[in-house]
């Protein structure tokens, strides 16, 4: 199945949905941020292929997780780094995969701790549905179906690819 | 001997090796370290925003336990649970419970009961972390603030972001502690804290009345003279006097302090030229340091301030973060049981 | 009460020779060493143990009168006869303190009515301890005390020490002083050494105790005083001590167990059952002690046994009531020393007997025909486990609290009367 995926022609799909989805509601410099460390990859392709002039943002939301007295704190866990307002901006928030849709809620909350956007656009390659959260993708490069023992996981950033993993039971 | 007795580790570590109390950076090995200072670099970061809170101990109580005053050290550890969005109890000690005939273990169980998470606790006997941690509420994340003369983890932490962020490294850095190392919680733990990240070299400076006994088993070179002592140091610490060392007929007075042992821009030659000054503060300028030296380029005082927030909600996270994992695993045992 | 202890080994720490024979006791004392043709109404069964002449303890702590939380003559009597002692010096710090003979008489009545093993008061030398006053030492000695001593608390004034020394000289008494400079020692909590230093504990420096043992050797000296020093606790005080006797000076000594077994390391942790006074020393100090042992500078293993309830125990190390209870474990705890090749079998028994039985100026106990019959059943291949539900005393902080110990005692005879029995209800 992951043979199928092809990220380089998923990504110039998106981009054009994401342009016109752009034009649609009139946002002409949008700020971009990419959700680690997936989502930052594809920011980064998204960022070239858009030709902002402005950096793009980079968001660690181990801080905001909610599954922190379960799962405790990351230990890799970097810092944020938004290197610009975003009060009243118009955001395009990326990420790699989304499911229950918990990471998004988080990136979100963190969003809104530096300040009030005007809007934000959520882009992601992969949709596994299974959602937990009322929280939809505007922009989405594929939908999956997973068996239940499978995984999915974006590799890269040189060449983007994504695999298939079988998932070990209760280990 | 070891220097890092197994027992430290024991306790401080949950059986995963992550951090559950942070009583004294004894046992705590340079990974560890580091995650620490890389998380509160994340905190850092935090603290630039508009909102500079995190929602990590949303719903958690932190309990702050100073048996000896401390408004400033107080303060810091208030603002970072603060910043973790953990509800916060100050209990001055000192004037409630135990000046009515309770014991130390009754406060503490009652505390306990009352759902708290973690307790913050500065003491001016070496070891009550320990005791309370071992002995009277394990559930609970102890974080010690400062203990007799033992250990202050946290303001060493703080100290070695400074470095860090000045430095970049600790390999290979030559570091003088300077002052009243005898008394002196912070030394002990900034001695081990350097060490274990890597430096090259750490020395004490002062006169013998104030180095304790058998101070080389600290792994440090001692020094009574200033000269010698700070000799192509990279970092030096200034640590602060106590007035009633005077009292105690282990110094004359503070000025033959200052002249032997007080940090002037002429002895501050002595070091690398690019060398940075720290210092715990308070400061006592003309005690243990020249003004000039205090405000000058190479003095990162201020910084300290600001780490000290960061490296408090770091080990705060992880020390709740490890807690919360012993916890989910004992629930687990139970459950398959 | 006729009993045959049969089967095991008769050892005597004078020759040091160990026989195979039965011991007959009736009426208090050891009838025969062979099995009796007439009817016994007790068998004790010595298979695999040593019989040897009761321990005598220069310096336990019964809590009585006093300290009700902390233990009373009967629990701690009990822990004694379980750790096979059979005669306690029982040190005067009590509450009151036993400076009077009429506290003195409360002890001795006390234990004749509720005591297993026989107890020895030791008065206090200052009235009240409190180092200025002379007590009444004739008195004191009259009603039955068998030494006078400072307990716990230093003597801060020469002065009084060399008049408490001419004093006691004048009747011939014995002073048990335990060394310690006051101004020295100050505040401190451990022995000022590497472990103090990482843990951050006020020391006590070395030579708060080598200055203290000078002045009262030099005192002792001048005034002829029989001297006895209490649990002396560094090697340069086995040395001082070891010169002033080949000089002559009538001065002894003993040492805790609990000193040569651990060093300073055994705080590490702020383990506040090793907070003790004098604290445990270096390495080198106990290597010390343990020559001043075989060497014969020190004759006398003290068990130092200070029983306390749970809550002294229970605070920062610092503000922890000092001491260890060691009364069942000591025996245990010389063994492992034995084991380690430390000590012979022999020195060890002879520090637990016959030297403190000179200490206090009495023939050395052997298991003859005639004696009393004060002895300790033992089985030193055996191993029990020591914990808080195995030890008798109201103290629960053993050293070896937790740990498998060599050493299992069978039976304890004070007086020719069954004092502990293994799984008895005696």
């Amino acid at each position: 199945m992951t043979a199928l995926i092809n990220v380089e022609n998923l990504l110039k799909t998106m981009c054009d949905q994401l342009k016109g989805e752009l034009q649609a509601r009139s946002v002409e410099q949008p700020a971009l941020i990419g959700i680690r460390t997936g989502g930052v990859w594809l920011a980064d392709y998204l960022h070239k292929a858009l030709a902002l002039e402005e950096p793009f943002g980079e968001l660690d939301i181990s801080f905001y997780r909610d599954d922190f007295s379960r799962m405790g704190l990351n230990p890799r866990v970097r810092p944020s780094h938004l290197p610009f307002e975003t009060e009243d901006r118009h955001i395009i928030l990326v990420d790699d995969v989304i499911m229950s849709g918990r990471t998004i809620r988080a990136a979100m909350n963190e969003i809104f701790d530096y300040g009030r956007p005007a809007s934000i656009i959520l882009v992601t390659l992969l949709d596994l549905g299974a959602r937990e959260l009322p929280i939809q993708p505007d922009i989405v490069g594929q939908s999956l179906q997973l068996q239940r023992h499978q995984r999915v996981k974006l590799l890269g950033p040189d060449p983007l690819r994504v695999e298939l993993r079988e998932r070990r039971e209760n280990t | 001997m070891s220097t890092s007795p197994a027992s430290d580790r024991h306790i401080q570590l949950n059986p995963f090796g992550q951090l559950r109390h942070f009583l004294s950076i004894d046992g705590l090995d340079r990974n560890l370290l580091t995650e620490i200072l890389d998380t509160a670099d994340s905190f850092i970061e935090v603290g630039e925003r508009s909102i500079k809170k995190v929602p990590l101990l949303r719903g958690r109580t932190v309990v702050n336990l100073f048996f000896e005053a401390s408004t400033r050290t107080r303060s810091t550890f208030e603002l970072a649970a603060k910043r973790l969005s953990a509800d916060v109890l100050n209990l001055d000690i000192s004037t409630s419970a135990t000046s009515k005939g309770e014991s130390l273990s009754d406060t503490l169980l009652n505390l306990e009961a009352m759902a708290s998470d973690m307790f913050v606790v500065r003491h001016a006997q070496s070891g009550a972390p320990h005791f309370i941690a071992q002995s009277v509420t394990p559930g609970v994340a102890i974080i010690n603030a400062g203990d007799g003369r033992h250990a202050h983890p946290t303001q060493a932490m703080l100290d070695m972001l400074t470095i860090r962020q000045h430095k970049g490294r600790f390999e290979g850095l030559v570091v003088a502690i300077v002052g009243d190392i005898l008394h002196s919680r912070v030394a002990r733990s900034q001695v081990r804290a350097l060490l274990t990240l890597g430096a090259e070299e750490v020395r004490i400076v002062g006169p013998n009345t104030l180095l304790p006994r058998d101070a080389e088993t600290l792994g440090v070179k001692i020094h009574n003279d200033m000269r010698s002592g700070l000799r192509d140091a990279d970092v030096v610490i200034m640590l602060r006097l106590q007035r009633e060392r005077m009292e105690g007929a282990l110094l004359p007075s503070e000025r033959e302090f200052y002249r032997q042992y007080g940090l002037t821009t002429e002895k501050l030659a002595y070091a690398r030229p690019d060398a940075i000054v720290m210092h715990p503060g308070p400061i006592n300028r003309g005690v243990e340091i020249e003004s000039a030296v205090a405000d000058g380029p190479q003095s990162v005082i201020l910084n300290q301030v600001t780490n000290g927030i960061a490296v408090r909600m770091a080990v705060m996270s992880m020390a709740m973060s490890g807690q919360l994992a012993e916890r989910q695993a004992a629930a687990e045992t139970q459950a398959s049981k | 009460m006729k009993i045959l202890i049969e089967n095991g080994r008769v050892f005597d720490p004078v020759s040091g020779r160990e026989t195979e024979t039965g011991v007959f006791v009736k009426e208090g004392v050891i009838a025969a060493l062979e099995a009796p043709e007439q009817a016994v109404d007790r068998r004790i069964d010595a298979q695999g143990c040593l019989i040897v002449p009761g321990f005598i303890d220069l310096s336990c702590h019964v809590r009585e009168p006093g300290d009700d939380q902390k233990g009373s003559i009967a629990s701690e009597t009990r822990a004694a006869a379980h750790g096979g002692f059979t005669t306690l010096c029982t040190s005067p710090d009590s509450s009151p303190v036993n400076d009077s003979g009429a506290v003195t008489n409360l002890i001795l009545d006390v234990a004749a009515r509720t005591g297993a093993v026989r107890v020895l008061p030791v008065g206090a030398i200052t009235r009240g301890l409190g180092g200025e006053l002379l007590s009444d030492m004739a008195g004191l000695t009259n009603a039955g005390c068998v030494a006078l001593s400072n307990g716990d608390r230093p003597l801060g004034n020469s002065r009084v020490l060399r008049r408490c020394m001419a004093y006691a000289r004048t009747f011939g008494l014995t002073l048990f002083i335990q060394p310690e400079n006051k101004a020295l020692a100050a505040e401190g909590c451990a022995h000022e050494g590497s472990v103090a230093t990482h843990l951050g504990l006020p020391g006590i420096p070395e030579v708060a105790e080598t200055i203290a043992v000078g002045e009262l050797l030099l005192l002792a000296e001048e005034t002829g005083v029989r001297l006895h020093l209490s649990q002396v606790s560094t090697a340069r005080s086995v040395e001082l001590i070891g010169r002033a006797q080949a000089r002559g000076i009538a001065v002894t000594a003993d040492v805790a167990m609990h000193h040569l077994l651990f060093n300073e390391s055994a705080l590490r942790g702020f383990d506040s059952r090793f907070h003790v006074r004098p604290p445990l020393r270096s390495e080198a100090d106990r290597q010390g002690l343990l020559a001043g042992v075989r060497d014969g500078v020190i004759t006398a293993i003290t068990s130092q046994h200070r029983p306390q309830d749970p809550a002294a125990k229970q605070a920062p190390l610092a503000e922890t009531a000092p001491g260890l209870s060691t009364v069942e474990t000591t025996l245990g705890m010389g063994l492992r020393l034995v084991e380690n090749g430390e000590l012979s079998l022999p020195v060890l028994l002879a520090a637990l007997t016959s030297g403190p039985a000179q200490v206090l100026g009495r023939t050395p106990p052997r298991l003859d025909v005639g004696a009393p019959a004060d002895l300790c059943v033992f089985a030193p291949g055996e191993t029990w486990t020591v914990t808080a539900a195995s030890l008798l005393s109201t103290g629960k902080h053993a050293a070896v609290l937790g740990e498998a110990l060599n050493g299992v005692v069978r039976a304890t005879l004070c007086n020719g009367k069954v004092a502990f029995v293994a799984g008895g209800d005696d």
